[in-house]
């Protein structure tokens, strides 16, 4: 077990080697010139010149990757005498825009991200999990195909359809919450919740859906197993034979996908926080592409893309955890 | 002391499929009883139908266990005497078997279920039902998940769960069908001597003839859900009078005779005529 979580670790490390490489390529390929970028409209030629210098654009790809690597594991400086500016590790470069180190930048805006995607995945997975369930247990009830059929609706409505209308009702016509800010948890609890609540609602809203889908699907192959049979067979009190022996099994592709979804939450829900005007990551990178912020857009799109690896390991770990076939494999 | 009465049995599907019409068995407490048929003649639905595990079906007739009428009972009441005085074991142990958990968790399972006992009882239990079946260095195997079994073994697990309530009846469907020939052989021979150092009466379904004939006591052969002869083993193999049996143990290849160019076959006209 440890053998095998040191080997996933890894391939870890070497995946996100790759996803460097691969993002570092295609941001620093562009025919958009970085220089011209960071210096702004009016600028002088000699100007671009000396912050090609400075940003090490006049080196080969290669030794800006490398340079870019050391960065992020050690630290860098750039430029040299009265104009060098020290980057700390991680070092993800400076916003044309702000002038801010980018590392910092994400990790202001982490919380905003978290605070969306933790709430939202715990309202989705209790609300999509119980109502697949339900479907499944009574399958072709009324409620079953109420239940598909809203799961269904929100799957289909955009997200950001979702998000107006109910900013309409709730805040507009209601008035029973008010315009989303980002408040921290620790400063202000209830202040925090009332402007998560939306966000909340409206990604739940959608991943409920499929969740309900998948789970009313996987509870009834389940449900057809001979092991449920067994245990039927058995004298098990019907609550035993569905939690045990029907629902367990079922959860295991949930874990999958759960897994991956809340990564890739974590690493900014561009659309959601854009429409409730939350500065997470989603936003950062949204602002970061209008304003062709190349390393901020190289910076978010390398942080997503860790959370999404790092949620990877993490299901195949509790895998290896919940399946004991998985882990004899391993 | 008959043990099981079935009488006119019938059990119908959606669809308007009669899987069982009208049967009717006897069995007494101890004996072995075989039910043979071909696929499809209706041998398992009727093991199902007396478990009562059977809620997609119309199910009219009478089981009667024990002298309790067991069609019709309450849901609650049934699931007492399931695993506890009637257990059942099934024809593919891999499946049967829930992979998520240890099969020592899963026979004593049953044994909690109807005892109200703790883990550690249910764990003895387990190890002390595991060496009964032959698993060697049962304490250890006890904490194995199901595949890490052979198909035998988890045969054996089978009959460890279903046994570890000393049940009246043990109904076993096809319980040999989907192992090797030698490990069928292993598996008989283990029902056997479980079967008369216990004294519980075995209902056993199976299309193969050879394991009627080591086992059983008396034989129902079914066709198209009815019986359509019954009797002492002995007089059924040796005697047949319905055509279907005449038939089926035409069917039955010998080792020890001249190898037919083809099997006999039988069209259903010949059979229902």
């Amino acid at each position: 077990m440890i053998l095998y979580v040191l080997r996933r670790l890894a391939a870890t490390a070497a995946i996100l080697l790759v996803v460097c490489a691969a993002t570092f390529a295609i941001f620093y390929l562009m025919p958009a010139d970085p220089a011209q970028g960071a210096c702004g409209k009016a600028c002088s030629p000699e100007r671009i010149a000396e912050i090609r210098t400075t940003l090490g654009l006049n080196h080969s790809v290669f030794v800006q990757f490398r340079d870019y690597l050391v960065g992020i594991v050690a630290g860098r400086g750039f430029g040299t005498g009265a104009h060098a500016v020290n980057c700390p590790a991680p070092c993800l470069g400076f916003s044309f825009q702000t002038d801010q180190p980018v590392w910092r930048m994400l990790t202001d805006r982490l919380p905003v991200s978290v605070s969306i995607a933790v709430g939202a995945a715990a309202l989705w997975l209790i609300v999509g999990v119980t109502a697949g369930v339900v479907s499944a247990l009574r399958r072709g009830s009324l409620w079953d195909r109420a239940a598909m059929t809203a799961a269904l609706g929100g799957v289909s409505l955009p997200v950001y359809f979702t998000a107006l209308v109910l900013q309409y009702l709730l805040v507009v016509k209601l008035g029973l919450l008010p315009y989303p800010q980002a408040v921290p948890l620790t400063a202000d609890p209830v202040g925090w919740a009332g402007s998560m609540v939306m966000p909340w609602i409206t990604l739940a809203m959608l991943y409920a859906g499929i969740y309900a889908r998948i789970t009313r699907g996987e509870m009834l192959d389940s449900l057809g197993q001979n092991y449920v049979r067994t245990a039927r067979a058995k004298g098990l009190s019907e609550p035993a034979v569905l939690r045990r022996h029907a629902l367990r099994p079922a959860l295991m592709p949930i874990v999958t996908i759960f897994g991956m979804d809340l990564g890739a939450l974590l690493g900014g829900a561009l659309i959601t926080e854009s429409v409730f005007g939350l500065p997470g990551v989603g936003k950062l990178a949204a602002d970061a592409i209008n304003s062709a912020d190349q390393p901020v857009i190289l910076g978010v799109t390398l942080f997503a893309a860790s959370f999404v690896v790092l949620a990877n390991v993490a299901v195949d770990l509790v895998y290896a955890l919940l399946d004991p076939r998985v882990r004899a494999v391993g | 002391m008959t043990l099981l009465t079935v009488r006119d049995l019938t059990v119908d599907f959606a669809g308007g499929v009669r899987a069982v019409d009208g049967l009717d068995l006897d069995l007494a407490a101890g004996a072995v009883l075989g039910v043979v048929g071909e696929s499809g003649s209706g041998k398992s639905v009727t093991s199902l139908a007396v478990m009562g595990l059977l809620p997609d079906a119309r199910v009219t007739g009478e089981v009667r266990f024990d002298g309790r009428r067991l069609t019709g009972l309450d849901g609650r009441s049934l699931r007492r005497l399931r695993g506890d005085r009637i257990a059942m074991i099934f024809q593919d142990p891999l499946s049967c078997l829930n992979p998520y958990y240890p099969v020592g968790f899963q026979i004593a399972e049953a044994y909690r279920a109807h005892r109200r006992a703790g883990r550690r009882e249910g764990h003895r239990v387990a190890v002390r039902m595991l060496d009964r079946v032959g698993i060697p260095e049962p304490e250890r195997r006890a904490r194995a998940y199901p595949h890490e079994f052979s198909g035998g073994m988890r045969q054996r697990v089978m009959i460890a769960m279903a046994l570890c309530l000393e049940p009246d009846l043990l109904i076993a469907d096809e319980p040999t069908t989907a192992l090797d020939v030698t490990v069928q052989a292993q598996i008989l021979e283990l029902l056997r001597e479980l079967r008369e150092m216990s004294g519980t009466a075995v209902m056993l379904i199976t299309h193969d003839m050879g394991v009627v004939a080591g086992l059983a006591d008396e034989v129902v052969v079914m066709y198209g859900g009815r019986a359509v002869e019954r009797g002492p083993v002995r007089e059924v193999f040796y005697r047949p009078r319905d055509t279907y049996t005449k038939g089926l143990l035409a069917c039955v290849p010998r080792v020890d005779g001249p190898l037919p160019d083809r099997l006999p076959t039988l069209s259903a006209r010949e059979v229902t005529a």
